[in-house]
């Protein structure tokens, strides 16, 4: 195996694809400089036998991003994408596209690797030109092969005009989101791939057991570390018995740096047995680092924030309140959630020849680069990181933590080493997703129209971790590293079209009393925060329109409608269109809830939410059956009428939105961190449940809306797909269980005894 | 350590091992197979799944010891003479994985499912699966690729019989 560096040097182009499987053994000597963005050779690599290789700076987290980006680039390229194949996210050999992140992968960086693709056409139809001497207008071009029009006998492929030969092309754009060559991007109307759905090629090897992962790489001397990890959160280290583990087999060695303990071993289980014997002595902090989990609501509600937003407005809302025929006023609450990863945090970093190369999912493996670099204080080009893939979750996960982690430890020793987290570790000390407490206020007219609402958010979110930071991962803050400011961290607010005339926003960040070395750290969760607030306001939404006696859909299609005017993305016209298709689909009927509460043990009901995320607009409907005796809910089926303009890969797309409608359906009904005044204690699928394949909805329906009211637009955009589809369902849950049971249960997750408590307590 | 004889995908290993290490670390770090991966250790997620006598087994919770001499068989040997195993291609053909970190405990648990329920109903494939996890919510898609897998064993069993 040959990097591309060597390729390039030794001969002037790069020849072979690289798999993430074969790099790992690649043992290339440093340094490692960026890739030069500008150059077309850093994206584009074209051999003699008509195959190209595409270069991108991203990650696939699973949702076939790695397909669609193979789709558009061939698209614009003019090459048959059976003959394609695409590099992702290795920090020395793609450009720096950031990674992953924000379900902006078609949205934002798609757009340059089409014009990359572009201008790679552009410059191979004028050397075909050259070689025919025939206008360039004169010629066509079909799966890389070009043809003079009038006479195609005379053709020659894409191979032949630059295989073994560089483009040798510089781009313009200070940034790369605006890099660009000369040539146009095709009309949406002749693009050919997109829009199809060509199968992800990930999943043979995922399916046949011959994929390698970063769990996997195995290097000669390689060995294994396990954290030990504070009892208590904000406990300080005061000694180690290190005689305590030093007699297990393959011991090597403690390593100790303020609270930060780890154990080495030559072989996995021998470090796992050495970090459960490891004696030490902790003392804790003389405060509580939390209240207990149970009392989160209470105390956000009472604590003293920390930075209040600027309100935003709309009309008069106090003066509207004031002289409103109705008025109702609801909490909502969402607790504090896990990435919790099917598979543990990991990572290994080998540090031959004074260079470090990580291997890691981090789904930003620049920022991790630049982050180790920082922390190491090592220069950036002598470190590279490989991302391969992994158990994947999204946003700010516990992956940044090992790698930097797995770093830190193979500099220290001088040699490979591989870290894992186990899985008590990765489910009590990943990063969370913040708890919001939501305080809704509403009025209604005396025909029932809401004029006016008054939405405050408010979440733990203080000293809010961001990716890969070097002065804020979790081991900077442990070995007494990290800054000593905490960042302010954020509160946001929900996401719609509707026309309420007075309406006020207000946001608050308000924080735990420990906000070091804790478990509770708060970190980028999937989307990051539309769950929780589309949960407080689209339940409130519902609950406006029970107080006006409307029907849940009329009652927000009505405030769609009212609306006149719309964004250069047509978003409120198409939130009104997906809000048409779910309900069509569905075959809602229009009616008030909750409906008349039926006899028996299975009470059923449906509700609805919407949101918009960007410019990608969700709306959504859950039925749900839930048991009085016992308190369990199960959604029976959700249909969601999705719209992120542009589909580049149809089917793709659908998996995306149907596993991140499970994914909310999770939250709804499962997930929540608990812990008591000293430590987390969800710290297992036993302790801290999930999904399970008995909740999983009979039936599934996905409308891709596309509604774009000018369809013909010949740059119609792609949005952003995945995390727009979290945000409703936690609301269209809790407002279908309204529908059932005529009972409104303001906070998540459903679980039975929660649900089973609140229909109690109505009938009592 | 002791030396400990271990039959995988149809090859004999010896390995010299502590006999009570969990099979999922002898597999991952003495075989180098990458089917089997660690979730949690705790037999609670089905992601180091493997195969021993018809029954899907969780290997990290495992002796390696107790199942010295038994036919282990991993993702990796599921496939028979190049062939991918229905309910892999099935798995294909659904288009399941996300990350796919999970699938592995999918596919061997389904495999089972199958070999003991020919033609399960849906309560039966929720039922047979429940205890097999997947952080990415592949649930809805997994469940029509056993029906599939379903579909295809019974027509390819029609043919054999035909
Ligand atoms: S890793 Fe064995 S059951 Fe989870
Ligand atoms: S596919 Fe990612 S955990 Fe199941």
């Amino acid at each position: 195996m040959t990097s591309r560096r060597d390729f390039l040097k030794n001969t002037g182009l790069l020849v072979v694809g690289i798999s993430s499987a074969s790099l790992a053994s690649a043992q290339d000597a440093g340094p490692y400089p960026d890739i030069d963005f500008h150059q077309l050779d850093s994206w584009i690599v074209i051999r003699e036998d008509n195959t190209a290789t595409f270069y991108v700076g991203k990650t696939d987290l699973g949702q076939g991003t790695g397909t669609a980006f193979r789709q558009i680039m061939s698209d614009e390229l003019d090459i048959a994408y059976d003959n394609t194949d695409v590099v992702m996210g290795v920090t020395d050999i793609t450009p720096d596209q950031g990674g992953s992140g924000g379900s902006d992968a078609l949205q934002t960086d798609g757009w340059p690797m089409r014009r990359v693709a572009a201008e790679a056409r552009r410059v191979l139809l004028s050397l075909a030109s050259d070689r025919f001497n025939v206008p360039v207008e004169q010629l066509s071009v079909s799966d890389g092969v070009v043809t003079v029009t009038a006479n195609p006998s005379r053709s020659i492929t894409y191979g032949e005009l630059i295989g073994g030969k560089r483009f040798n092309v510089t781009l313009t754009g200070d940034r790369v989101n605006d890099l660009t060559g000369q040539a146009p991007l095709k009309a949406v109307q002749d693009l050919k791939m997109t829009g199809t759905s060509p199968q992800r090629f990930d999943i043979p090897p995922k399916v046949d057991g011959s994929l390698k992962w970063a769990v996997d790489v195995k290097v000669p001397g390689m060995v294994h570390a396990r954290n030990v990890k504070p009892p208590t959160a904000g406990a300080q280290l005061v000694s180690i018995d290190e005689s305590s583990v030093s007699g297990i087999p393959g011991f090597i060695q403690v390593v100790r740096e303020g609270n930060y303990i780890a154990v080495v071993c030559e072989r996995e289980e021998q470090a796992i047995q050495a970090a459960r014997q490891l004696k030490a002595e902790w003392k804790k902090p003389e405060a509580s680092p939390f209240p207990p989990s149970d009392d989160l609501h209470s105390f956000m509600r009472a604590a003293e924030p920390t930075s209040s937003g600027q309100p935003s407005f709309e009309g008069d809302p106090d003066a509207a309140f004031a002289g409103a025929a109705k008025r109702f006023e609801g909490d909502y609450f969402v607790p504090f959630v896990g990435h919790t990863a099917i598979g543990p945090a990991h990572a290994m970093a080998d540090p031959t020849d004074g260079q470090l190369t990580i291997y890691s999912n981090d789904m930003k493996s620049y920022g991790l680069r630049n982050g180790v670099a920082q922390f190491l204080n090592m220069p950036a080009d002598k470190i590279r990181v490989v991302w391969m893939d992994g158990p994947q979750a999204y946003g700010r996960t516990a992956a940044d933590d090992a790698g930097f982690e797995a770093a830190y430890l193979a500099t220290k020793l001088n040699r490979p080493v591989r870290v894992q987290w186990m899985r008590d570790e990765e489910t009590a000390w990943d990063t969370k997703g913040p708890a919001y407490a939501m305080r809704m206020r509403g009025a209604l007219d005396a025909d029932g129209n809401l004029i006016a609402a008054d939405q405050d958010f408010r979440a733990i979110d203080y000293n809010h971790v961001g990716y890969n930071e070097h002065d804020s991962v979790l081991i900077a803050q442990l070995t007494g590293r990290r800054r000593t400011t905490p960042a302010a961290g954020r509160a946001s607010v929900s996401t719609d079209s509707y026309a309420i005339p007075n309406r006020r926003f207000s946001t608050h960040v308000v924080s735990l009393p420990l906000i070091w070395e804790t478990p509770l750290r708060t970190g980028n969760l999937r989307d990051p925060d539309g769950p929780q607030v589309t949960f407080g306001s689209e339940s409130f939404i519902d609950e406006m329109a029970y107080q006006a006696g409307a029907d849940p859909v009329a009652f927000r299609l009505k405030m769609l409608e009212a609306g006149t005017g719309d964004d250069d993305g047509f978003r409120r016209t198409r939130s009104i269109a997906c809000v048409k298709a779910a309900a069509e689909a569905y075959g809602w009927d229009t009616r008030t809830s909750p409906k008349p509460i039926a006899d028996g043990d299975i009470l059923t009901g449906r509700g609805f939410a919407y949101s918009y995320r960007s410019q990608t607009i969700a709306a959504e409907i859950a039925e749900v059956e839930v048991n009085r005796r016992t308190g369990k809910v199960w959604v029976k089926r959700i249909v969601c009428a999705h719209d992120c303009g542009l589909v580049v890969n149809p089917v793709g797309l659908r998996h995306t939105v149907e596993c991140a409608l499970q994914y909310s359906l999770s939250r709804a009904l499962h997930e929540e961190v608990a812990f008591n005044s000293e430590k987390v204690t969800s710290v297992d699928w036993g302790s801290h449940p999930s999904l399970r394949h008995s909740d999983t909805p009979e039936k599934i329906d996905i409308i891709l809306v596309n509604g774009d009211p000018n369809p013909d637009r010949p740059d119609l955009p792609h949005y952003g797909a995945g995390e727009a589809s979290c945000k409703p369902l936690l609301a269209a849950v809790g407002n279908a269980i309204f529908d059932a049971t005529g009972v409104r249960i303001r906070s998540v997750p459903f679980r039975p005894a929660r649900v089973l408590a609140a229909l109690n307590a109505a009938t009592a | 350590m002791s030396e400990i004889t271990l039959q995988v995908n149809n090859e004999t290993h010896v390995v010299d091992v502590e006999p009570s290490t969990p099979l999922l670390y002898i597999l991952r770090n003495d075989l180098d197979l990458s089917g089997p991966r660690f979730g949690c250790g705790l037999g609670q997620c089905g992601a180091c799944t493997v195969l021993i006598g018809g029954r899907a087994v969780r290997s990290c919770i495992t002796p390696t010891s107790s199942v010295a001499g038994q036919a282990i068989t991993t993702l990796e040997g599921l496939s028979q003479n190049g062939q991918l195993d229905p309910v892999q291609q099935a798995w294909i053909d659904e288009q399941v994985p996300q990350c796919g970190f999970c699938q592995n405990g999918q596919i061997l648990t389904a495999k089972v499912l199958l070999a003991n329920n020919p033609n399960p109903t849906d309560a039966e494939i929720r039922q047979g699966m429940d205890g097999t996890l997947c952080r990415c919510m592949t649930y809805y898609r997994i469940q029509a690729a056993i029906k599939r897998a379903a579909r295809t064993m019974a027509a390819a069993n029609e043919e054999v019989n035909a």
